[in-house]
């Protein structure tokens, strides 16, 4: 995720993220993890909290946020996640349209 | 592959439009969904870290299992031409100093996960379902994914970063954030790959441009990366560069 200020709204860090804040904690799946009680939402600490790198470009004044670090795997569920990815064409597609079929994502590369 | 009761998903990792990957999916002529993939979220999200990599997923959403190195069908991957159309590359000043090879230095490259059982596996598990033995539970498939520690989220971080500034014309900046996203983060071939290639292509150009992944010979002083593919994967050692996982 890749924002120009660090105030970022709960709905905010959801879209970019995929955590969702709930009065447990910030959730994906079937993991909540608790956040520091109190007060409004934070989202450099509760980055640090799931383990997600904040990067820096100065010059540009962007941040991004890396990918949530816990257990030290790349997987806190096994829950595919939702990949919405344009199609060559441009069509916007969902991977949880395919709900009901087994699926296999194959990546490759032009290189 | 074609397998009823399968949905094959295929996903190009690829920074620039869809002009780079159209020639390969229109040569294909695939009935599935074909999608690009511009900041490399397979990485993040499923741990890719190579090509070609497979992820299976059950009708309930559920991984069974994570990001691997998979051949799910029998066709060549690589153009056959492709090999002779390239120049000659060479190292980047910067990288170290590389173990002289025989005579066929890819031939490690090969080695790993066994690529002539994949398609049957899938089969097996599209027949089979959870009873396949190739169905992994979900604690297994959680723990079987790519490590991921905070400085392996910052690579990614980095990544992401490398990617925008070189969409938005500000290279300079790029290439920091992907050298960076190298250091931290040495074993996820793709975020090389895809730096390198960039260049590559800029400098080469034509059908295989992208494939050029160093500095063309007599440039090695202008080549922007600590490294390139000759070097880093002359260090690669048996079963390295695709792990083996079935």
């Amino acid at each position: 995720m890749i924002v120009d200020h660090l105030d970022l709204t709960r709905a905010e860090f959801f879209a970019g993220t995929g955590w969702e804040i709930k009065p447990e904690g910030a959730c994906k799946a079937d993991v909540c993890v608790p956040l520091d009680p109190g007060g409004g939402f934070d989202a450099p600490a509760t980055a640090e909290r799931l383990g997600m790198s904040i990067v820096a470009d100065d010059p540009t004044g962007l941040w991004a946020f890396g990918p949530e670090s816990l257990g030290n795997r790349t997987l806190v569920s096994a829950e595919a996640p939702e990949l919405v990815l344009p199609d060559v064409d441009g069509r916007e597609f969902h991977l949880s349209s395919l709900r009901g079929q087994k699926v296999v994502i194959v990546s490759w590369a032009p290189y | 592959m074609h397998v009823n009761g399968l949905e094959v998903v295929t996903v190009s990792l690829e920074l620039s439009g869809p002009d780079a990957s159209r020639p390969y999916i229109e040569a294909a002529r695939p009935e599935h969904p074909s999608l690009l993939d511009s900041e490399h979220r397979m990485d993040a999200l499923f741990g890719v870290v190579n090509i070609p990599n497979v992820v299976w997923i059950d009708e309930d959403g559920m991984i069974v299992r994570p990001a691997e190195p998979g051949w799910p069908s029998a066709r060549p991957e690589l153009p056959s031409d492709l090999r002779a159309s390239l120049p000659p590359v060479g190292r980047a000043r910067t990288a170290p100093a590389v173990p002289e090879r025989g005579p066929d230095p890819m031939a490690l490259l090969r080695s790993g996960q066994s690529r002539d059982g994949y398609a049957d596996a899938i089969r097996d598990w599209v027949a089979r379902g959870a009873a396949s033995e190739y169905a992994l539970t979900p604690d297994e498939v959680v723990a079987r994914s790519q490590p991921r520690s905070p400085d392996l989220s910052k690579g990614a971080a980095h990544f992401e970063l490398a990617n925008h500034l070189w969409r938005t014309g500000r290279r300079d900046l790029a290439v920091d954030h992907f050298n960076e996203c190298h250091r931290l983060q040495p074993a996820n071939w793709t975020y090389k790959r895809q730096a390198w290639s960039l260049v590559g292509n800029e400098r080469v150009g034509g059908t295989y441009g992208r494939f050029v992944q160093g500095p063309l010979e007599g440039e090695e002083d202008s080549w922007p990366f600590a490294s390139e593919f000759r070097s880093d994967t002359a260090l690669v050692g048996e079963g390295e560069y695709y792990p083996k996982t079935m």
